[in-house]
């Protein structure tokens, strides 16, 4: 099998029939889409379908085993897990990655405010509930200055005003040339350019 | 340059989680209860303290080694900093080596001040005491190193804690002999082997750490 590349040298998302073994199975193959800046993509299939692999893979956390993809260099994941230090109160912790990316005091204010979260600067994240927990995922993302942001079920524990706040962002990112490409079960309130929909490989050998 | 700064950054986070967490302590307190046991348990003959103390703090400081394994790798892993480390351009081998700074940075120097104290029960003094400090200075990066490596690779297993002992005395074993092997009379050759074993593992730690950390995340 043709070992496939990632490469981070580029202003926009191409790839280029993009395969991805997981577990000895192929989870798709020949996976091609194109996303310019200003564009977003949503993901959508069943669970399992390799939604969350193909963000990883992207992120440059999985090798493909076949096709190329390029990516922008600057690029923040946001999936299930927090990475953000517990014990600290939240503007610390987010204080890490606002140094790790070069970005200033006034940048971690903002993405707090922007995610709703400007009341809990002070407030430990261990006793974060699941929304807000959800909500600094999400600040920790609009932190990064990444152009690119892959978000695996942005929306899910927000209430609705909490997604039309998303939704501000996400149409925000899009408007200042960044691109998304996002994995959601819930409506986001913006419009995709592109929507990529996976499906399980046996059922589409099963058609062919 | 912004490189360095960030990887200052990550080695920062890393020494002020450890001795905010206390988890620094916990070795030191071991090595300390380790250090009071042994005269009490064979009996405060000056000559014979003397003699085997160094021994007997040199294997206090093996284990003690033990006691991190659990919080090195696998917190960071699943509560996903490391995949955001990796996904911002860092590869698994530069966060390997800056794990094994920041480790090193919470675990020798307290070791050494634990071994400092601990050496005036065994009544050791002078150039013994001398001795005996200067190895664990030269050792105390290869354990560290060690540690790195081995929680590494059994990060996500269930009883690594247990695996991780049974991983390292061997691994551990040509520390300690050059190690209290610097003791004796004939000791200056020992100390350089010790240095030159600490180096190796030193130098192989960023590399096989940091595979094990890419293999976990096929």
């Amino acid at each position: 099998m043709n070992e496939g590349q990632s490469t981070g040298r580029s202003n926009r998302l191409v790839a280029e029939a993009l395969g991805c073994v997981r577990g000895g199975r192929i989870l798709f193959r020949g996976l091609s889409f194109a996303l310019e800046p200003g564009q977003g993509g949503l993901l959508t299939g069943p669970n399992g379908v390799g939604k969350s692999s193909l963000l990883r893979l992207v992120a440059g956390l999985l090798q493909p085993s076949a096709g190329i993809c390029t990516a922008p260099q600057a690029k923040a994941l946001c999936d299930d897990r927090l990475a953000l230090d517990e014990h600290l109160p939240l503007e610390q912790a987010l204080g890490f990655w606002a140094r790790l990316d070069g970005q200033s005091e006034a940048a971690i204010s903002a993405a707090m405010a922007r995610a709703g979260l400007g009341h809990l600067a002070e407030v430990p994240v261990r006793y974060f509930s699941t929304g807000q927990r959800q909500r600094a995922r999400l600040a920790r993302t609009y932190l990064s200055g990444a152009t690119l942001w892959l978000l695996d079920e942005p929306a899910n524990g927000l209430d609705s005003d909490s997604v039309a706040q998303l939704g501000a962002a996400l149409q925000a990112h899009l408007d200042g040339g960044g691109i998304i490409l996002a994995a959601s079960h819930i409506p986001l309130p913006i419009t995709f350019d592109l929507s990529l929909q996976l499906q399980p490989l046996e059922e589409l050998e099963a058609c062919l | 340059m912004f490189v360095i700064r960030a990887i200052a950054t990550i080695i920062w986070r890393d020494v002020r989680q450890s001795y905010a967490s206390g988890g620094t302590w916990l070795p030191v307190i071991f090595y300390l209860s380790a250090a009071t046991l042994f005269p009490f348990a064979v009996g405060p003959d000056r000559d014979l303290l003397l003699q085997t103390g160094g021994g007997i703090l040199w294997i206090a400081a093996l284990l003690a080694t033990l006691l991190p394994l659990d919080r090195l790798v696998q917190p960071d892993l699943e509560n996903g900093f490391h995949d955001q480390l990796i996904a911002r351009g860092f590869s698994d081998e530069i966060l390997a080596a800056a794990r094994l700074v920041s480790h090193w940075l919470s675990f020798g120097p307290p070791l050494l001040f634990a071994a400092f104290l601990a050496s005036g029960l065994m009544g050791l003094e002078g150039a013994a005491l001398g001795t005996l400090l200067a190895s664990l200075a030269i050792a105390t990066p290869a354990l560290a190193g060690l540690a790195v490596m081995i929680a590494a690779l059994t990060a996500g297993l269930k009883g690594a804690g247990a695996l991780g002992g049974l991983l390292l005395v061997p691994l551990a074993i040509p520390l300690l002999i050059f190690g209290a092997g610097s003791l004796s009379a004939q000791g200056s050759s020992a100390l350089m082997f010790l240095a030159a074993i600490s180096l190796l593992l030193v130098a192989i730690t960023p590399f096989a750490a940091g595979a094990a950390l890419s293999a976990l995340r096929e």
